[in-house]
C-alpha cells in the first residue's frame, strides 16, 4: 500500500485556537502531513483533510465564513473529504442556532443549536453555564474516530450552547451535564466534536490522530 | 454528574521566569515555563494559570513568546493574566495558544472592556479575577470588599455585587483571591467563596490560603468552588495534583485521573 503524504487545512476565518490545533496537529503527525491555516478556497479544496475549528459567538461565526466565502466551500468539501468540525466548528454544521437572537448555519446536519438552561438542574446542585472543564464523553456507536480512545474518556469542554439534531442517527457521543447532550455528531465524512481535543491531553491528542488517519468512511 | 472538579496549578512569571521557583523538579528547569508546564501535566493538572507579576510592556512580548512555546508542548487549557488591559492583548494571547485570559484591575477601571471582550472573543475566555479583603469595620456581616492592583488600591466594591455585575457583564468565569488568606497556609476563604459560587452562574476557581491538602477539598465541599488553585503546596513538592486527586476521589468527588 503506497503511504500517502496527508494534506491538512485549518479554515481560518479569524475566530479562534487555530494555534492550539495547528500546534497539536503537527505533533501527532511529525513528517507525515503538511499543516496548514489558511482561507484560501484553493488550498482548503486541495487538501485531504479538513478542520473547521472556532470559538466565540455564532454570529461572527457564520458572518466571517460568508465574508471570506467559505460557507460554500465547507459545504464543498462536506460532499468529499473528512472534514472535522471543532466546538463552535460543529455547531456552524447544523441548521440554526437560538444564540444571538436565531442565526441561519450551514445546514450540512439538520438540527438546532440550544442554550443550557440552569433550570434543567435535578438534583438540586447548582450547576454552572458555561460548561467548562473535563466532561465523559459516551460514545454512542463504533466509528474509525475513537480508535484507541476509552469508552466515557474525559475531554475539554468550554461552551455554553450545544446541538440537538433532528435525527438521533447522528449522534456518536453523549455528554450529561444540565442535559445529556450530542458531544460527538457524524454523517458521512463529517465528524464534528463540542469539545477541544486539542486541549484534552493524550485523548485529544489521539481523536486528531484518528482523523488523520481516517477515510472518511464510517 | 460527570463534570470534573478541576486542579490548577498557578505559576508566577517574571520576564519569561517562573519565580517563588520549583523546587521539586530538576534545578535547571525550576525556573522554565514550558518544564514546569509539562511536569504539572504530566501529574494530571486540569489547566495551568501563568500570573506576570510585572505586567510591563516588555513584560506582556515576553509572555506572548511564553504562551507560544508552552502551547506547542502541553495539550491542556491554558489561562494567562496580568497586565491584560486592551482587545488586542487578549487576542495576542489567544493567538499564541492561551484557551482563556484573567482580567483584573481592568475590569474595575474600565468595566465595558469586559463587555467588549466577551462579545468579541466568547464568555468562555474571559476570567475575571476578583481579590478580595475582609472588610474589618464592619461589626456584624462580615463584609468583603474588592482590591485591585496587587490588592494595594481599595475600590469600595462589594465582592459579591462586583462579581454579579461582571458576570451580568459577560465574565465565563470568576477566579476569587482572599488576599487575607494569601500566603497564609490557612486555607480559602470558604465564606466568601461559597457566598459568591451561590450567587453567580458562571464556575468559581478559588484561590488564596492553600496549606494543606484538605483545603482544597473544603474548597470545593464547603466553598462550592468548582476548581481550585494553589501555587506554594505543588511548588514546594509537599504534594503532587495527583495526590489532590486521588484524596478527593476517596471523598466522593469528581476528578479527572
Amino acid at each position: 500500500m503506497k503511504l500517502f503524504m496527508r494534506q491538512v487545512a485549518i479554515i481560518d476565518y479569524g475566530m479562534g485556537n487555530l494555534r492550539s490545533v495547528h500546534k497539536a496537529l503537527e505533533r501527532i503527525a511529525k513528517n507525515n502531513a503538511i499543516i496548514k491555516i489558511t482561507s484560501n478556497s484553493k488550498q482548503i479544496l486541495a487538501a485531504s483533510h479538513v478542520i473547521l475549528p472556532g470559538v466565540g459567538a455564532i454570529r461572527d461565526c457564520i458572518r466571517e465564513l460568508q465574508r471570506l466565502q467559505l460557507d460554500h466551500v465547507v459545504c464543498e468539501v462536506a460532499k468529499q473529504k473528512p472534514l472535522l468540525g471543532i466546538c463552535l466548528g460543529m455547531q456552524a454544521l447544523l441548521t440554526c442556532s437560538e444564540e444571538n437572537g436565531g442565526i441561519n448555519n450551514l445546514g450540512l446536519i439538520r438540527g438546532n443549536v440550544c442554550r443550557f438552561d440552569i433550570q434543567h438542574s435535578t438534583n438540586g446542585e447548582h450547576l454552572k453555564v458555561p460548561h467548562m472543564g473535563w466532561n465523559r464523553v459516551n460514545q454512542t456507536l463504533y466509528h474509525p474516530m475513537w480508535n484507541n480512545i476509552d469508552q466515557n474518556s474525559y475531554f475539554y469542554f468550554a461552551h455554553s450552547y450545544f446541538a440537538t439534531p433532528n435525527e438521533a442517527l447522528v449522534i456518536a457521543a453523549t455528554t450529561s451535564y444540565l442535559n445529556t447532550f450530542a458531544s460527538a455528531i457524524y454523517k458521512e465524512n463529517i465528524f464534528a466534536v463540542q469539545f477541544h481535543p486539542e486541549k484534552s491531553q493524550h485523548v485529544g491528542l489521539q481523536l486528531l490522530k484518528n482523523f488523520l488517519d481516517w477515510d472518511g468512511q464510517s | 454528574m460527570a463534570l470534573a472538579k478541576r486542579i490548577i496549578p498557578c505559576l508566577d512569571v517574571d520576564n519569561g521566569h517562573v519565580v517563588k521557583g520549583v523546587r521539586f523538579i530538576d534545578i535547571r528547569y525550576a525556573g522554565n515555563p514550558v518544564e514546569v508546564a509539562k511536569y504539572y501535566d504530566q501529574q494530571g493538572a486540569d489547566e495551568i494559570i501563568f500570573l506576570d507579576i510585572a505586567a510591563t510592556h516588555h513584560n506582556r512580548n515576553t509572555m506572548v513568546n511564553m504562551v507560544e512555546a508552552v502551547a506547542s508542548q502541553v495539550f491542556i487549557p491554558l489561562t494567562v493574566g496580568g497586565g491584560i488591559h486592551t482587545t488586542d492583548d487578549i487576542r495576542n494571547m489567544l493567538n499564541a495558544g492561551a484557551d482563556k485570559v484573567s482580567i483584573n484591575s481592568a475590569a474595575v477601571t474600565n468595566p465595558t472592556f469586559i463587555i467588549k471582550a466577551a462579545e468579541k472573543f466568547g464568555s468562555q475566555c474571559i476570567v475575571v479575577a476578583i481579590d478580595v479583603k475582609i472588610d474589618t469595620k464592619s461589626s456584624e456581616e462580615p463584609q468583603w470588599e474588592v482590591f485591585i492592583h496587587g490588592g494595594r488600591t481599595p475600590t469600595g466594591l462589594k465582592a459579591v455585587e462586583w462579581a454579579k455585575e461582571v458576570v451580568s457583564y459577560g465574565a465565563g468565569e470568576i477566579l476569587l483571591t482572599s488576599i487575607d488568606r494569601d500566603g497564609t497556609k490557612s486555607g480559602f476563604d470558604l465564606n466568601i467563596t461559597r457566598a459568591i459560587s451561590d450567587t453567580v452562574s458562571v464556575p468559581v476557581i478559588a484561590s488564596g490560603g492553600v496549606g494543606k491538602l484538605q483545603d482544597l477539598i473544603d474548597g470545593i465541599k464547603k466553598g462550592k468552588a468548582d476548581a481550585v488553585l494553589a501555587a506554594s503546596i505543588f511548588h514546594f513538592g509537599e504534594y503532587s495534583v495527583q495526590d489532590v486527586k486521588h484524596q478527593m476521589l476517596s471523598q466522593g468527588i469528581e476528578v479527572r485521573l
